[in-house]
């Protein structure tokens, strides 16, 4: 079985190079169109390669499922690495209906970050507690997990129409926020590469800290900035933390998490600063030149259909499924739990999408702008509410 | 009634945009659907008339006009939307974590939040979702839902129903696919009908005008998903009721026997024994997270229980007598079902005491010699007992779950028998003199230090309690058939579309235009294929991405 684990991590490395080198192809084609009307082959090698990625890491998904024994969507490295998998799955299959190769440029680049970013996480292969082990838990993850794929698609069709459209001669309120867009990104490969560095050099501060009446322990990977409420230094060679969370801040590790925040802004600070000044221009100017020869209207169009299409899916499995399962397991279908109000606010907010998209005026620009709100709305249900809203409560 | 009467010879009823049989767009109206302002033509409702736009008088037109606006119903959802966030700042009211040093909320929210949680406290969002202002926007959400699809619903199927092939060429010209073609020739006419028809294209035809058509009834989706939502809703608010939902929890210790509440004494249930298991800490693949997690992860929680039917006793005022109908075990994800009652493992208590065995001994006596011994069942202990030898113990207080409080005063936590103490007087025969003991668990203690007699445990039996949630829920029929309607609706609407191609001869030529309701690369891509092989000109895109 050991054996079975380390070919499954490997696929996921593999996988994760793969992705790396189709966008470097997909990259390619853009040249390749400045040059010539005809379309070259760099395209064609770039969705290849992304689908040997994608069927690497199918591997590592039935690998790790028959060493565990569960279908591995059962915590947040699991559960973030299968939603990278379904957003290529929908560029995969938008690529065809459409056939439109920048779209890979921009979309395998989120995978990855989101990838990378699922794999800081505990990938140890966890039991299951009682209340997860159920058919229901299964079918309604990997179903929402895939219309969250779906649904992230608009925001890519939406940012690459925005970076196209948005006039980058003067500086304005719209050029603002696509670069703070743009900047959350870089935030998450900030926090990408400052966990891998540490990791690298294995730094580690314990701290102890009293929570709920007792002692616990918190192991920091990185070098603690803010320190847990409360908290006492063990590990003697390490630094003080300039400052305490604050109190208000509870749940497990709260402390650690605070500081792998602020270390993830100041990594992206920093990475996004560097850019900027290396660059001497906005990162949406800089990218918008080699958007020239992309279409608006179909940009607009694949942002609207990525919605209509995720949308049911995310019914059926963020709901439907879900509300099944609760059922089963507690009696009661809906709760009103933290991860269930922000499924219902997430469908609440495409509901809206699709009906604002019925009057004139919400085509194009707005649409882009509200793809991206809702791929927003899917990270915070992602990261927050995993780590800091449900943290706060007991489950059953 | 200001009935308009078309060029064409059609009378439309007030209100219409676009005439309901050529389609020319009708003067005077077209700011309805803001036409004026553009060269395209707003095809949401194929131009008719609906009540929302044309009256606007009495108060119940403008309540219906409210309600009917999109407009509208995207603020309420969105206001929903917002409501349901603030909601999730905080934990609700039944969500204080069990461990928490007050689960009093007045207390809880200031203590652990600070000023922010004394305002959520006060504005009442500790129980948001059952408030009376979200009671009331999701109310909003169904009435605006109601009257916007009846509002469009009659007057878009009237005007799906009487389409005719034959259109004005303004209609044409101002659709957002258009192109313009001088000449064709008659095969190539004949060409394009049998390639629309391969497309599964229905052609409808007047002297040479064709419409094609097809998908029709994708319109029809978002009507039949919100019938879903109106079913849901309706269902919520039968579940209120007593009659469609029974809510109940219930402890049950090993080997008790009970009424289940809720049921109106007609079942009771008995807890044969309480299984809680983890996994193995040896098991190679879990081994590390289960480390981590601090070394018990649990795999199951298990009651095994035997749920018994009472009949009415032949003996008027008696017990009943109860029929064993199930024994079977109760699990996470797998409760007991009955006669529509289900009963889920919902909590546990493990070890607590289900009877203490005492004896009594001289202090003086080395050997501990029992004079007499006695066993007070703690779920019902009797106020004194009489030893064989004439002694008489009396329990003078008793502490289920004891602990010192604050104040140093012994006290008890719960009413479970968790943690037993006791302060007992010991009476040695013909005595009205007591001697007073305190008891507990690795707690012995002489209250003067002058007493002549002992008490000590010498035995105790254990037992766990099971937590068992009984519900019984009538309304989730209702809940499942509304979710079901939403979802053919939502997947009728979504993955099919409504696509129609005009054709319409002119001097020798023709012009052609085509609409859908969404998935215009998809037209497109019929299109290509419908003219391939003939000379006519690919339509041009003509849609204004305004911004
Ligand atoms: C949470 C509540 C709601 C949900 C989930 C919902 C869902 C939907 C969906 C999925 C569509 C299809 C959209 C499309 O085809 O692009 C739709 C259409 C529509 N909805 Fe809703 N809806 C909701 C509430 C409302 C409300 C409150 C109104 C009231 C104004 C409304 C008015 C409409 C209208 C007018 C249409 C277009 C109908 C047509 O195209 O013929 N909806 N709705």
């Amino acid at each position: 079985m050991g054996d079975l684990t380390t070919i499954s991590s490997t696929m996921l490395y593999i996988t994760f190079i793969l992705y790396l080198i189709a966008t470097i192809f997909f990259a390619a084609t853009i040249k390749d169109k400045r040059t010539s009307s005809k379309k070259g082959n760099a395209g064609k090698i770039g969705i290849t390669i992304t689908i040997i990625g994608f069927l690497s890491q199918l591997t590592y998904f039935v690998t790790r499922w028959i060493a565990s024994g569960h279908v591995p969507v059962s915590n947040l490295f699991e559960f973030m690495t299968f939603f990278g998998m379904s957003l290529v799955l929908a560029f995969i299959i938008i690529y065809f209906i459409y056939d439109l190769q920048v779209l890979g440029l921009f979309a395998l680049p989120v995978a990855l970050i989101i990838i990378a970013y699922a794999s800081m996480f505990p990938t140890d292969i966890s039991p299951l507690v009682p209340s997860l082990q159920s058919h229901w838990l299964y079918i309604h993850v990997t179903t929402v997990s895939l219309a969250e794929g779906i649904l992230a698609f608009s925001f890519v069709s939406g940012l690459i129409y925005l970076i196209r459209q948005i006039d980058q001669t003067k500086s304005s309120k719209r050029t603002a926020w696509l670069e703070v867009v743009l900047y959350s990104l870089i935030v998450f490969v900030g926090f990408i590469v400052i966990t891998v560095t540490f990791n690298m050099m294995n730094y580690n501060a314990t701290f102890t800290y009293p929570t709920g009446g007792q002692t616990l322990e918190s192991n920091y990977h990185l070098p603690p900035i803010a320190g847990p409420n409360d908290g006492e230094l063990l590990t003697k060679d390490a630094n003080q933390p300039l400052f305490e969370t604050p109190a208000w801040m509870h749940g497990a590790d709260a402390g650690r998490k605070f500081n792998t925040l602020i270390w993830s802004f100041i990594t992206g600070t920093v990475l996004y600063v560097l850019l900027r000044v290396v660059l001497r221009k906005r990162i949406g100017a800089v990218i918008q030149p080699l958007l020239k020869n992309t279409k608006p209207d179909l940009l607009d169009e694949i942002t609207y259909r990525a919605v209509a299409i995720g949308f049911p899916v995310f019914t059926l499995g963020g709901l439907i499924f879900a509300a099944i399962w609760a059922q089963e397991a507690w009696g009661r279908f809906w709760g009103w739990d933290p991860k269930e109000v922000w499924a219902l606010i997430t469908w609440f907010f495409y509901a809206a999408f699709l009906h604002l998209r019925l009057s004139r005026g919400w085509h194009g620009e707005k649409s882009a702008w509200l793809a991206t709100v809702g791929f927003a709305i899917i990270m915070f249900n992602l990261v927050a509410v995993n780590l800091v809203l449900a943290g706060l409560h007991s489950y059953a | 009634m200001n009935k308009i009467k078309c060029e064409c010879g059609h009378v439309n009823p007030e209100g219409t945009v676009l005439c309901e049989s050529c389609g020319k767009p009708i003067e005077g109206n077209q700011h309805i659907d803001g036409n004026d302002k553009k060269k395209l033509l707003n095809m949401r409702y194929d131009g008719t008339a609906r009540r929302s736009q044309t009256y606007n008088k009495s108060i119940i037109d403008k309540i219906w006009s409210f309600f009917s606006s999109v407009k509208v119903g995207v603020w309420l959802i969105v206001l929903a939307l917002i409501a349901s966030a603030i909601g999730s700042i905080f934990p609700q009211e039944m969500y204080i974590p069990a461990d928490a040093p007050s689960r009093d909320p007045a207390v809880f929210y200031e203590a652990q939040y600070g000023i922010f949680g004394l305002i959520f406290y006060q504005l009442g969002f500790h129980n948001l979702y059952s408030s009376w202002w979200y009671m009331v926007l999701i109310a909003l959400i169904g009435i605006s839902l109601v009257i916007c699809s009846l509002d469009r619903f009659v007057p878009l199927y009237k005007a799906l129903k009487k389409q005719k092939a034959k259109r004005h060429e303004t209609f044409l010209r101002r659709q957002r696919l258009f192109s313009e073609t001088n000449a064709v020739t008659d095969e190539e006419i004949q060409l394009i009908k049998q390639q629309l028809k391969n497309q599964k294209y229905k052609l409808q035809e007047e002297n040479g005008h064709i419409l094609a058509e097809k998908g029709r009834f994708s319109r029809w989706g978002p009507y039949v998903n919100h019938i879903g939502l109106i079913i849901i809703l309706l269902a919520a608010i039968l579940r209120l009721t007593p009659l469609f939902y029974t809510n109940e929890y219930v402890w049950v210790r090993e080997g008790q026997q009970l009424v289940i509440p809720g049921t109106d004494g007609e079942y009771y249930i008995e807890n044969k024994d309480f299984i809680i298991e983890t996994y193995d800490k040896n098991d190679k693949k879990f081994q590390e997270a289960i480390v981590k997690e601090g070394g018990e992860i649990p795999s199951n929680f298990q009651t095994n229980a035997i749920i018994y039917k009472a009949e009415e006793s032949s003996v008027p005022g008696a017990d009943p007598d109860l029929t064993k109908i199930i024994e079977d075990s109760i699990r996470m994800n797998q409760p007991i079902q009955f006669d529509g009652y289900s009963i889920y493992q919902s909590g546990y208590q493990l070890n607590e005491f289900t009877n203490m065995t005492f004896k009594l001994h001289e202090v003086e006596d080395a050997e501990e010699k029992a004079l007499g011994s006695f066993t007070i069942d703690l779920n019902s202990p009797k106020p004194e007992y009489i030893l064989d030898n004439g002694f008489k113990v009396e329990i003078s207080k008793y502490y289920p779950d004891y602990y010192l409080n604050d104040n140093n005063i012994p006290a008890s936590k719960t009413n479970f028998p968790r943690n037993p103490a006791f302060v007992l007087l010991v009476y040695p025969p013909d005595s009205e003199e007591a001697e007073v003991s305190f008891l507990g668990i690795g707690k012995n203690i002489d209250a003067t230090g002058e007493n002549d007699y002992k008490l000590g445990i010498t035995d105790f039996e254990m037992h766990d309690v099971s937590g068992l949630a009984v519900k019984r829920d009538y309304s989730l029929p209702f809940f499942g058939l509304g979710a079901l309607i939403f979802m053919i609706g939502v997947i009728q609407g979504m993955y099919w579309q409504h696509r129609r191609i005009w054709i319409q001869p002119s001097n020798g030529g023709l012009l052609m235009a085509a609409h859908t309701n969404k998935n215009w690369f998809g037209v497109k891509k019929d299109i290509e294929k419908v003219i391939a092989g003939t000379q006519v000109n690919m339509v041009n895109d003509q849609q204004e991405l305004d911004d």
